[in-house]
């Protein structure tokens, strides 16, 4: 019983913590989803007007667009070049250690920091991309700075950013695949695609595919980035959905609309996040 | 990107937490919480902030100021109101009344306003940045009208005259390009977060146009016509024709600010508040920069601060605090003992911001610029063009729902800037049904 009294002791303390730092925040966003307030009177109740501004809002249809957009991108480029950039290291006879370390690096920059620094690289005029390509005598980008061009040039920053930590994750998936696969594999003659196609990725399908949502996640809420680099621009290029949301709570000052909008969010996310279980669940069954 | 969600949905969310002023008095004593005090990185301005402060409570024993770092920010306001910690006297810009007072997040102050003294020689219109319905809801403390911030030092290497800045926007561009071919961007514009809309406006202003029109009731678009075109024929000329704008696009005002300290720039439109910040910042010297007036002078766009006061505040300490600025802000007979205080300290006097704020008209107004003249202690004549040409040109407010509008007129400049083939035409319709949507919820 004693036992009992400390669990729940330590269990309380959590659940209070997420009560007061989660839950109810979350129910509070509900309830300001269908109002108007201004802080200093009481809340006006709207129904579903705020949803109503928000379908009305051309930038929202823009917004979500941006937001697929972007994750399809992140998860073509984002996506394959973790796995390969682990499947190179796994091979690795020497200076696996330096590598690793090399690549997880940028995870520890502060994602601001990252930012500003590909803000330099991608400057048209003096930044270090141009740069390197007229003295090598190729045609120079726009990089941020078109419209055309804009959302791949985040997919990139954001691609070498984060993907040291999926490569680890990577990195350990195959590193339990048992080294008589591919001694079998070789005895039968098959190549190194061979081999990555039928026993790498089968081995390591379950980590692939709880990488891939986990992926779609974060991608959906990309704020940071577009946030310091380009604002949303150019020509509302790339204006995310999360960036929309900020835009109506802090420059519009619009509380009830942006709660609405965090709530679609919330919704769009859900679906993911209850594949995500599904599939671990079935994992670990 | 997780934790910006969580942190963004927290700051929305975070926002439902109660609301008020705080307690009204102690030991006496009505207290009142006051923002505007500078940073500690800004020793002077807080240094004197903090001797007005101890002044202001040794000539009225009965009020007691408590001092709160910081200026407006409009990210952080509705949550600080929200959570009651929004201070009792609290400073803004002029693009922020219009909202709060529609909001009602702002006090009544109409029955207070006839005991502040000077309040009838403050300039009406912008009396009027305050005013809704016949109602005061704040007082102005400076203005700012837009004008056209130049490099003296990049202005001579380019064989450009500084004592003679551009006037029209032909000779800006003239003189652009010529900036551009001693090696330096000629003019810059913002075309980010919101500033390439704010900048629009004053761009419109300028040529004789505006943004939006009274329509009976309502608010119209007024920027898809001839001086709408004119304006963006402008920077196309500029930006890829002549290709003296930069390569570099999306800036914001740091960027800019950023390229003429560091000596790479020849002009872009700014208050001359940019000026005290640009040799702030980079230890520069005032000799090196030049502020002339709005280049077409057809009218331009107002600018400035003020100070409003927190809806919860009892009339207790709404009095006390209209007291504090009229005192600190409003106050001609402390003009000369600043002044004096500045030139003492080897700060620079003669720039048209505070404290020689150009809000007066009248005596005020007389017995300012004669001070000006004797207190001077940096070469004002570089500042004269300014000066001038906003005693002619007719500053005009900025329309409704500004920041709304702003973001629409964003993506026009950002079109303009960064696509060589942009179709005017389309961008300017475009937008216009977008603003005509935003300026239908005026109520």
């Amino acid at each position: 019983m004693r036992r009992h009294v400390t669990a729940y002791g330590f269990l309380s303390a959590a659940l209070v913590v997420f009560a007061v730092f989660s839950w109810w925040p979350i129910v509070r966003g509900v309830v300001l989803s269908f109002q108007q307030v201004n802080f200093v009177t009481s809340p006006d109740w709207v129904g579903w007007e705020n949803f109503e501004r928000l379908f009305a809002d051309p930038l929202f249809a823009v917004a979500w667009r941006n937001t697929a957009y972007f994750t399809v991108l992140a998860l073509v480029i984002g996506f394959g070049v973790p796995f390969l950039t682990a499947v190179v290291l796994n091979e690795l006879r020497h200076a696996k250690g330096y590598f690793r370390l090399l690549v997880y690096l940028p995870v520890m920059l502060p994602p601001v920091v990252t930012a500003l620094l590909w803000k330099w690289f991608y400057d048209p005029g003096p930044g270090l991309f141009n740069s390197v390509l007229r003295g090598l005598g190729l045609p120079t980008s726009q990089w941020l700075d078109s419209s055309s061009t804009s959302m791949i040039s985040l997919v990139l920053v954001i691609t070498w950013a984060n993907m040291g930590s999926a490569t680890l994750i990577y990195l350990a998936a195959l590193q339990t695949i048992p080294g008589e696969l591919y001694e079998a594999a070789d005895l039968d003659g098959a190549g190194l695609f061979k081999k990555i196609w039928h026993v790498t990725i089968p081995q390591t399908k379950f980590v692939i595919l709880m990488l891939l949502l986990l992926q779609v996640v974060a991608t959906m809420q990309i704020f940071t980035e577009p946030f310091v680099m380009t604002g949303g621009g150019p020509e509302e290029s790339t204006v995310t959905v999360l960036l929309l949301l900020y835009r109506y709570a802090f420059y519009y000052n619009d509380f009830g609309t942006a709660s609405a909008l965090s709530l679609i969010l919330f919704a769009v996310l859900g679906v993911f996040s209850f594949l995500y279980l599904k599939i671990t669940r079935k994992a670990d069954a | 990107m997780k934790k910006s969600a969580a942190v963004l949905l927290g700051c929305v969310l975070v926002a439902g937490c109660g609301s008020g002023s705080t307690n009204d008095t102690a030991g006496g004593k009505v207290v009142v919480n006051i923002n505007g005090q500078p940073p500690q990185t800004q020793a002077f301005d807080r240094k004197v902030f903090d001797e007005d402060v101890a002044e202001f409570e040794n000539e009225h024993k009965d009020i007691d100021l408590v001092p709160h770092e910081g200026f407006m920010d409009p990210k952080t306001f509705s949550a600080k109101l929200a959570g009651g910690q929004l201070e009792d006297v609290f400073y803004v810009y002029f693009t922020d009344p219009a909202a709060l007072i529609a909001r009602k997040q702002a006090a009544d102050l109409t029955s207070y306003v006839k005991d502040v003294k000077y309040y009838g020689d403050l300039k009406q219109e912008l009396k009027d940045v305050f005013t809704a319905d016949g109602k005061v809801y704040g007082l102005p403390t400076a203005n700012y009208t837009m004008g056209l911030l130049y490099s003296r030092t990049n202005f001579t290497k380019a064989g450009l005259n500084p004592d003679s800045p551009p006037k029209t926007w032909d000779e800006v561009r003239a003189a652009a390009k010529k900036l551009k071919d001693a090696g330096v961007t000629g003019f810059a514009e913002y075309s980010k977060s919101n500033q390439g809309g704010w900048h629009f406006t004053t761009w419109m202003k300028s040529v004789g146009g505006d943004i939006a029109r009274k329509d009976g009731d309502t608010f119209k678009a007024d920027f898809n016509n001839d001086k709408g075109k004119e304006v963006l024929r402008r920077l196309k000329e500029m930006r890829w024709d002549d290709n003296s704008m930069g390569e570099k696009q999306l800036l914001e005002i740091g960027d800019v600010q950023n390229m003429m300290g560091a000596g790479q720039l020849g002009m872009y439109l700014a208050a001359p508040d940019n000026v005290a910040a640009i040799v702030n910042q980079f230890k520069g010297k005032y000799d090196d920069y030049g502020l002339a007036a709005i280049p077409g002078q057809q009218g331009t766009l107002l600018g400035g601060e003020g100070y409003m006061i927190n809806p919860g505040a009892s009339p207790e300490k709404i009095k006390a605090g209209l007291k504090w600025i009229q005192w600190k802000y409003l106050n001609p007979d402390r003009l000369e003992t600043n002044l004096q205080k500045y030139k003492d300290r080897g700060q620079p006097v003669g720039l048209p911001i505070p404290p020689i704020a150009d809000i007066w008209t009248g005596e005020p107004r007389k017995k300012q610029e004669e001070l000006k003249g004797k207190y001077a202690t940096m070469p004002v004549q570089n500042f004269q063009a300014y000066v001038d040409g906003s005693e002619q040109t007719k500053g005009t407010l900025e329309p409704p729902q500004a920041q709304q509008v702003y973001a629409i007129l964003d993506t026009v400049v950002q079109a303009v800037l960064t696509n060589k083939d942009a179709d005017h035409a389309a961008l300017l319709k475009d937008a216009e049904t977008k603003v005509n949507a935003v300026l239908a919820q005026v109520k």
